[in-house]
């Protein structure tokens, strides 16, 4: 297998009703680097420009750009255009991984030292800003987690489990819709999925981590693909002790590989979230954002 | 010899710390008993009441969440103090002190090295898995090395006279300025004792604080601005953060009094935007920045951690230091005290078992119908639970939780507390209370200092096995004895001031201030005029109809000022009228008014005096009594005069008691824009009537400008309209004349612009003047000529209007050129 070539353009816009006098947003719009991805190039474009900008990095290893505007303005483009390429990552049996409760009891405390990998996974272990751990989550994935299962066999299940009782619904829920309202309505985007699958793992002691990226998809067959027309993607990624950090995208049942480029990864989408601030003034607004994801060849006859 | 101390317990079952376990008076306590002893209830009663009553004065308050009456309960404290001997001080101070520095060597590892975590001496659980562990901190070391600022640790005493530590606060520690207030008090109450015993001064704690801000604030050469953060006066220690700042002499602030711009932290004042070096907060950790921490919150300061992070502020405590308040983390301090310093604790921790360790959470599934399970989260709002008080099936129910998530969860031992005796004054006898205590430490260059002396928190009745200020418990002042320090200060410490520390004006104070001081203003005027028309309305309706031509005239003004709901079908006058005054949905009700005002005023309680916020509260309170019943009609007059009573003491406190600051400029520039428009607006509705020559109708217009007795002495008449005009409209000599009004307007701007650049606004004098040179004259009763040629009332009218509109403009000018960066911020995210 070879490896895969994006152009990734993710562009959000701000048109507010009243003038903002003093703005500051954070922005994780660059691909952390990793074992799997090489980010070939990167831009980022903002309009006006900033006041302040400092390209840093935050607390999980995610780039994370810092941005504030101290002078009034109208409007607000924010604009990554990236170029990446995806290997691919080693095939392994997921029935080759330790029983999931070997898996959570050592991940519980025992007193004993931790290397710096366990010290990395229990940052993933428990509640966070959007996934608050609720017996509910635990007993909704307890089929998946038979007695004696090895762990990414149950992890799997579990995916396969949300993917076929869940319905993709863009207008179900906002950014802030409770997660215990999603299990209820069983509908949801992919941060929801990726927050309920996170809630299921942590809420049994694992340790689970949300990813934020983008997802090659495929137009209608004949059709020609659109641009603007992708959007940000999210997926989890689970703990174990044997193979390390392994990917699983509850919302298309699938394991990322070639077609999921990883942008940041977080305790859940507060930690990540592309692009979010403050303002002062500025009225009603509502962002429009547009994300293309594009193969490279193809990108490169659209100029884009 | 009086029996006040005939019933108290003296069973050696439980510590008392006035008697013994034979039934002894404990030596340190023997001045006071003895003192006590010559003492009758009534003596007590008086003296518990005379505390009482300065406690009101001083308008202590403690505000308990989710209470329909209201914020603002008074402070409870107890006539009688705690007394701690000196040796037994001595001790306990050098345990709070050790405990303190540790504390600040565990929040440096796990926001710096997290060696602690990685070699297993504290579990990653009770860090990472708390909401107060900041991520967006990790890596910032904060100024001197310093995370705990202050640091306060609640104490409990066993049967065998121990103290053992019951928590520790280390975010925002409140209790240090209730622990000043209340030595305040008390001390009073028995000032020859106080005296006698030498008992040790608390003041030493706050100089120390103030010492430790101005050193380790990165000040860049200039002299530090240190300021008081706190969530605002809907906190339940809002009275403390007043106070604190009186006496530390920091500006109080909200969040958005402050702005963070080039990583640098700015307080929006009046006169522009002046640094902070330093933020003592009373704010909980995760609200303090909006950008990077708590999105949902409104409190905080959008980008505080940019300047945190380049080290252009202080913040005391460091950023996500609560994350140290767990019943989880004292189980594991003794290892970590021996490794860190090879030292052990001088205090102990009340027995804990936190579940996250297997063979933990079996031993508390044994032990559970003995212990108290508590989350070992605090943001998680989980009651702690009693074992004793469970049924079989809630154990079980409890059981199966702690299984499913053990590490959340801490077992403990019941705290067990000492009794001390408390002043009963409805039952007229001394009560043996539960007791706790709070102390206090603060960072100072040579280490920690611990407060002589605290806060000591009784429990709300003899049995409790709480101690909770928010469910109704007291407090005691806490006497060390023996040894004031040579070097240490009266309760009110005193810097020598000389004349290089004058100070005329507050130069910090904060535009938001200043806006709802000029609002408090406004809305001031406008209760009190909108009163005056209801009277004048509703008096005219219960005299039914004695000239129906001057009724209609004042209702018509009253529409069209929009304070009396427009006729309609489904509402007689008389219904108007109730909703004019107390309609919650009638938006310019007086009713509603009422509550702007006093929003406004309670946004600006530290400016205002005691007696002034008593006056509101008052006002505030008969609207409130009345709404819940139905008032007739007389009741709803009476209401309107006290309200008028009030309204005019509360004007007097403004004009007399407030320095004549920027922020009072605005007031007055508030109270007379709003009279102004008032005047302007209803003498000209009036003049557009067809009542201009009705003399009852001229008699209210003079009621409603306050001016009928200086009419009445000058003209000895009846009310006519060419003189009624010249008093209300012309006489610059008349506080309630239009042209009065411009004439302040005018002085007082004049007075800002000498301090502030200002654009020109509306042009006042050309308003003055053309209204000085209307000639009255043209509206002399001319038989021939009026009422069929309007002429020239209406030429006067629309002269009114005009003046009104562009008061209007210079309300707008004002906001534009001073409050305009006061507006909120919002946040917003994409997904």
């Amino acid at each position: 297998m070879t490896s895969a070539h994006y152009r990734i353009v993710h562009a959000t816009c701000y048109r507010y009703s009243a003038p903002v006098s003093l703005a500051k947003q954070l922005a994780h719009l660059w691909p952390r680097d990793c074992p799997w991805q090489r980010c070939r190039s990167r831009e980022l474009h903002v309009g006006p420009p900033p006041t302040w900008r400092i390209d840093d990095l935050d607390a999980f290893g995610n780039p994370l750009t810092r941005l504030a505007f101290e002078c009034p303005h109208h409007e607000l483009e924010v604009r990554a255009r990236l170029q990446v390429e995806v290997l691919p990552r080693p095939a392994f049996d997921l029935a080759d991984s330790p029983a999931w409760e070997q898996v959570c009891l050592g991940l519980a405390y025992s007193g004993r030292p931790l290397d710096a990998e366990q010290l990395e996974a229990a940052r993933f272990r428990f509640d966070s800003p959007y996934v608050l751990l609720e017996q509910s989550f635990a007993a909704y994935a307890d089929d998946c987690f038979v007695a004696g299962r090895p762990l990414l066999l149950a992890v799997q299940a579990l995916m396969e489990k949300i993917f076929r009782e869940f319905t993709f619904d863009a207008a179900a829920t906002q950014v802030a819709t409770p997660l215990e309202q999603v299990l209820e309505e069983r509908r949801g985007v992919c941060q929801d999925f990726a927050h309920l699958m996170l809630a299921c793992l942590r809420s049994r002691g694992l340790a689970a981590r949300y990813v934020s990226g983008y997802l090659l998809t495929q137009p209608p067959p004949g059709q020609p693909r659109l641009i603007g027309a992708d959007a940000s993607h999210a997926w989890i990624s689970v703990y174990c002790p044997r193979q390390g950090w392994v990917d699983f995208d509850p919302t298309n049942n699938m394991r990322p590989a070639l077609e999921h480029i990883t942008l940041a990864w977080g305790r859940d989408f507060a930690d990540v979230s592309p692009l979010r601030g403050v303002i002062l003034g500025g009225g009603s607004h509502d962002p429009e954002v547009s994300v293309t994801v594009m193969p490279l060849a193809e990108a490169e006859r659209h100029a884009l | 010899m009086s029996d006040l101390f005939a019933d108290h317990p003296r069973d050696a079952a439980t510590y008392h710390e006035l008697f013994d376990a034979s039934g002894k008076v404990r030596p340190h306590w023997r001045p006071m008993f003895d003192f006590l002893r010559r003492f009758t209830p009534a003596q007590l009663r008086q003296r518990q009441a005379l505390l009482t009553r300065q406690i009101q004065e001083n308008g202590v308050t403690y505000n308990v969440y989710a209470d329909p009456d209201g914020a603002d309960r008074p402070w409870e404290l107890d006539l009688l103090p705690n007394i701690i001997p000196a040796e037994e001080w001595q001790q306990l101070a050098e345990g709070v002190a050790q405990r303190a520095t540790l504390l600040n060597a565990v929040l440096a590892d796990v926001y710096g090295p997290q060696r602690l975590l990685a070699e297993g001496l504290l579990p990653t659980d009770l860090v990472f898995g708390h909401s107060n562990f900041l991520w967006p901190c990790r890596g910032i070391e904060p100024p001197g090395g310093t995370w705990l600022h202050v640091y306060a640790v609640d104490l409990a005493r066993a049967p065998d006279g121990r103290w053992w530590v019951t928590a520790d606060r280390t975010q925002a520690p409140s209790g240090a300025g209730y622990a000043l207030e209340n030595r305040q008090f008390v001390s009073r109450a028995f000032p020859d004792l106080y005296r006698d015993l030498r008992v040790q001064y608390v003041a030493g704690y706050f100089h120390t604080l103030r010492e430790t801000l101005a050193r380790e604030a990165p000040s860049d050469g200039e002299t530090p601005l240190v300021v008081l953060l706190t969530p605002g006066r809907f906190n339940e220690t809002y009275f403390e953060h007043l106070y604190l700042a009186r006496q530390l002499g920091y500006p109080l602030v909200e969040g958005s009094d402050l702005t963070v711009r080039d990583a640098t932290v700015y307080l929006k004042t009046l006169g522009g935007l002046k640094r902070v070096h330093a933020l003592l907060r009373r704010l909980d950790d995760d609200y303090c920045d909006p950008l990077e921490l708590r999105t949902d919150s409104a409190l905080g300061v959008p980008g505080l951690l940019d300047a945190v992070r380049e080290g252009r502020v202080l913040v005391a405590n460091a950023l996500g230091s609560g994350v140290l308040e767990s019943p989880g983390l004292p189980g594991f301090l003794p290892a970590i005290s021996r490794k860190l310093f090879g030292e052990e604790l001088l205090l102990p921790s009340i027995a804990s078992w936190w579940c996250g360790e297997p063979p933990v959470l079996q031993e508390v599934l044994k032990k559970l119908p003995q212990l108290m399970i508590r989350s070992a989260y605090p943001a998680r709002h989980f009651d702690p639970l009693f074992g004793p008080d469970l049924d079989a099936k809630q154990r079980a129910a409890l059981a199966e939780r702690l299984r499913q998530r053990p590490y959340a969860y801490v077992g403990l031992e019941r705290p067990q507390l000492s009794r001390a005796p408390m002043w009963e004054g409805e039952r007229g006898k001394l009560e043996a209370r539960p007791i706790g205590m709070r102390v206090f430490a603060v960072a100072s260059a040579d280490g920690y200092r611990v407060m002589p002396g605290g806060l000591t928190r009784v429990a709300g009745h003899a049995n409790a096995e709480m101690l909770s200020m928010q469910r109704g418990g007291a407090s005691k002042d806490t006497w060390v004895l023996g040894g004031r320090h040579a070097a240490s200060e009266p309760w009110q410490w005193v810097r020598p001031l000389g004349v290089a520390d004058i100070v005329r004006s507050d130069p910090y104070l904060p535009s938001r201030v200043v806006e709802n001081l000029y609002w408090f203003g406004r809305y001031s005027e406008r209760c009190e005029e909108g009163a005056r028309l209801l009277r004048i309305m509703l008096a005219g309706y219960v005299d039914n109809g004695n000239d129906p031509q001057a009724q209609q005239a004042a209702l018509a003004v009253a529409e069209g000022l929009g304070l009396l709901p427009a006729p309609s079908c489904d509402c007689d006058l008389e219904g108007r009228l109730r909703r004019a005054v107390l309609g919650k949905d009638w938006p310019s009700s007086l009713r509603n008014n009422l509550q702007y005002l006093h929003m406004a005023a309670a946004s600006v309680r530290g400016k205002l005096s005691q007696q002034n916020w008593q006056a509101l509260l008052e006002l505030q309170r008969a609207a409130h009594c009345l709404e819940n019943e139905e008032a007739d009609l007389g009741e709803l007059l009476d209401f309107l005069d006290s309200q008028l009573v009030s309204m005019a003491a509360l004007s007097g406190f403004v004009l007399d008691d407030m320095t004549r600051d920027h922020g009072w400029l605005f007031l007055l520039i508030g109270c007379r824009i709003e009279r102004l428009q008032f005047l302007a607006e209803s003498i000209a509705g009036f003049l557009r009537g067809r009542a201009v020559h009705d003399q009852s109708a001229l008699t209210w217009l003079l009621e409603l400008g306050n001016s009928s007795i200086t009419y009445r002495t000058r003209y000895l008449a009846t009310a006519q309209l060419i003189p009624v005009l010249d008093l209300l409209l012309l006489d610059e000599q008349n506080p309630h004349a239009v042209l009065y009004q411009l004439h302040v307007l005018r002085s007082s701007l004049r007075r800002l612009g000498e301090s502030f650049e200002m654009a020109p606004g509306p042009d006042l004098q050309a308003m003055h003047d053309r209204l000085a040179a209307f000639d009255l004259g043209r509206l002399e009763y001319n038989p021939f000529a009026y009422p069929d040629n309007p002429a020239a009332p209406n030429e006067l009218a629309d002269l009114l209007c005009e003046v009104a509109a562009e008061t209007g403009r210079l309300s707008d000018h004002l906001g534009l050129r001073f409050f305009v960066h006061v507006d909120a911020s919002q946040r917003t995210q994409s997904r």
